[in-house]
């Protein structure tokens, strides 16, 4: 017999579980007070509990629930797509938005089975050309636009 | 008259050159992503908050709500035209408004949709201005005690409206409020969560989280679909309708207004719930139910009418009480309190001009947005044509520009990406994440309340139910729990969001 019937309520149960016990491992250290007077970590004790007990709760419906959906992740796009945006954060302040932009857009735009490289290259180009425009000139933000040593 | 007195001021302020052109642009930013599927109303005001420092505060809110009811205007559209959704308040009217496409009557659907939405735009500003102030009225007399029972009020019925399961809505929003307790408590300057990152210590990021749970994880969600959306934008021929189709669909419209217009004051209500609603209403006083999901009018006029009375209503319980009911007023609030003002009950007495201008303006903004959806609507179906491919990066770069404006800070995008990654996991799960935006909004405001409360009755934890208002609330925040575990009602519950 299956143990898990219904993986997805079964793993979001134990996701809500390993939150309140970070919440509480954390929290230990908060004064708790009292009911008139609580202390910082009064409240966040109240959920962490919360949290496990209805997050264990919901695993055993996972175990014994019906009509479960079985889960297939697709990684690769959400990693390609959170990997662009770490390259725009890491790239901004060394080579500026214009470079950032342009990697970001053409490693973004790969996460997609239609991918074009090279549609993929001009849409970047045009967008940082854009962004900079937009966002630096325009609307002041204070972002570096081109590498260092271009001299900008 | 007051009333006529308020709404005067609310045009004098809505019609000033500045005001109108930010109500424009907001409408034609909202009725863009409405249009385009994938990107909703919550990820761009977010986006687009920064953006608005600068502004008035009247006229960042008139803007930003302009995106908020635009998009349920041009969700509409893809909606008829391409059978896909543009939003999530537009699901409903996929069913008939496509079927309506396919017989040929693309242009009766469209036409019925914005003309609905503007009858109730028009209806729906006439009831924020008629009930906006007596429960303004009533909220003044709330004390600690008193919002607490509100916001756990606020928090259960979002519950109970929420799309999918009771209990992981429940989870996210102890999860959400947790959240919200990132940063330095109030009461104590205690700071909690922060892992000694002073980026923290004023709470974790609105925008950037936004971005991450609803953009990023979207977006990675929507990839994983191999086959793009085919765009199937159907000739339009004439974008009037017959006498026979306005008598079959203004009664509907009407229903679906008065349907907009309860559900939107609901915590966790607004425009979704409003347009399921007002189907599922629809369809049971047909004559003859079997022609819905067949091209019945009725089934645009009556969705297309809630959802955007829905949408403007929704606006009532945040500026009156300080509550956002869901995910997009949260924003608002956040908008407003960058401007240092605290919303709430006070806000139509110490800012009249900033409360009835915004009222006012919704309905300029309909007038607006009825012009650009019915003449301009060929600009629109072009736009559909744009492949998802070129349009998901530059999603992804506004957001991850958008995410460090908020506090010219990249920390901010670190924060986007761990949320996007934990979004992604919560959507597979089946965790909606509305709810735990709502509880990260209305966690401070809960355990201040709470703490506050308990202080004034030295510990009396039955404070919260000697007080009348307080235990009104509370008697009717525990009905709606017990109703919620009912068998019977959880049956229907299912079916009512399965129809989707």
């Amino acid at each position: 017999m299956q143990l898990i019937r219904n993986p997805r309520d079964f793993y979001a149960g134990l996701l809500f579980v390993a939150f309140g016990i970070a919440a509480l491992v954390i929290g230990q250290s908060y004064p708790v007070g009292t009911a008139s007077r609580m202390g910082p970590g009064y409240f966040p004790r109240v959920l962490g509990i919360l949290l496990v007990g209805l997050g264990a709760f919901q695993s055993l419906l996972g175990m014994r629930g019906r009509g479960g959906v079985p889960l297939e992740w697709h990684w690769r796009p959400l990693f390609i797509l959170l990997a662009s945006v770490a390259l725009f954060i890491l790239l901004t302040s060394s080579l500026g938005l214009i470079v950032a932009t342009l990697v970001l857009v053409f490693v973004a735009s790969a996460a997609s089975a239609e991918f074009r490289w090279r549609e993929a290259l001009i849409a970047g180009a045009v967008q940082g050309m854009a962004a900079a425009a937009l966002f630096v000139y325009a609307l002041g933000l204070p972002l570096p636009v081109w590498p260092p040593f271009f001299g900008g | 008259m007051e009333l006529l007195d308020n709404l005067l001021l609310g045009f004098s302020i809505a019609v000033t050159p500045v005001n109108l052109l930010y109500a424009f642009v907001g409408c034609v930013i909202g009725t863009l992503i409405g249009v385009l599927p994938g990107l909703g109303p919550v990820a761009t005001i977010a986006m687009l908050l920064p953006i608005t420092y600068g502004l008035e505060p009247v006229t960042a809110l008139i803007m930003l709500a302009g995106i908020y009811y635009g998009a349920s205007y041009g969700g509409s559209t893809t909606a008829i035209l391409v059978n896909l959704p543009g939003e999530m308040s537009s699901v409903i009217t996929v069913l008939d408004g496509h079927q309506m496409a396919k017989q040929g009557r693309a242009g009766a659907a469209l036409c019925v949709a914005a003309l609905g939405s503007f009858l109730a735009g028009t209806i729906a500003t006439m009831v924020i201005a008629a009930f906006a102030p007596p429960l303004a009225e009533l909220a003044l007399k709330f004390d600690a005690a008193e919002y607490f029972s509100l916001m756990v009020l606020g928090l259960i019925s979002a519950i109970a409206l929420a799309h999918g399961s009771v209990l992981k809505a429940i989870l996210m929003t102890i999860l959400g409020l947790l959240l919200g307790m990132v940063g330095t408590d109030v009461n104590s300057g205690v700071t909690r969560f922060t892992f000694d990152r002073p980026e923290l210590i004023d709470g974790i990021g609105f925008v950037a989280m936004t971005m991450g749970l609803f953009a990023f994880a979207e977006i990675a969600v929507n990839l994983e679909r191999t086959a793009g959306p085919g765009i199937v934008a159907d000739r339009i021929s004439s974008l009037w309708i017959t006498w026979q189709e306005f008598k079959q669909s203004f009664p509907a419209a009407l229903r679906g207004t008065a349907v907009g217009s309860i559900l939107g004051i609901l915590p966790g209500g607004g425009a979704t719930l409003s347009s399921f609603a007002s189907y599922t209403l629809e369809k049971k006083l047909a004559k003859d139910p079997s022609r819905f999901g067949r091209g019945a009018i009725e089934g645009v006029a009556g969705p297309e009418s809630a959802n955007n009375a829905g949408a403007q209503i929704s606006f009532v319980p945040m500026l009156t009480l300080g509550i956002p009911s869901n995910a997009v007023m949260a924003l608002m609030v956040g908008a407003l309190i960058i401007h240092d003002i605290q919303p709430g009950p006070q806000i139509m007495t110490k800012t009249p001009e900033l409360f009835w201008g915004l009222i006012a303006s919704m309905w300029v903004g309909n007038a607006i947005l009825v012009i650009l959806n019915l003449p301009l609507i060929g600009l629109w179906v072009k736009l559909l044509s744009v492949p998802y491919r070129i349009l998901y990066p530059l999603i992804l770069l506004c957001c991850a520009i958008g995410a460090f404006s908020a506090n010219n800070n990249m920390f901010d995008v670190w924060v986007a990406i761990g949320f996007g990654f934990l979004g992604y996991i919560f959507l597979k799960l089946g965790c909606e994440p509305a709810p735990l935006l709502l509880g990260y909004i209305l966690g401070p405001m809960l355990e201040e309340n709470l703490r506050r409360a308990l202080v004034l009755s030295r510990g009396d934890y039955t404070v919260f139910f000697t007080r009348p208002i307080s235990a009104t609330m509370l008697l009717m925040a525990l009905g709606l729990l017990i109703l919620m575990i009912m068998p019977a009602i959880r049956a229907k519950r299912e079916t009512v969001f399965q129809e989707s």
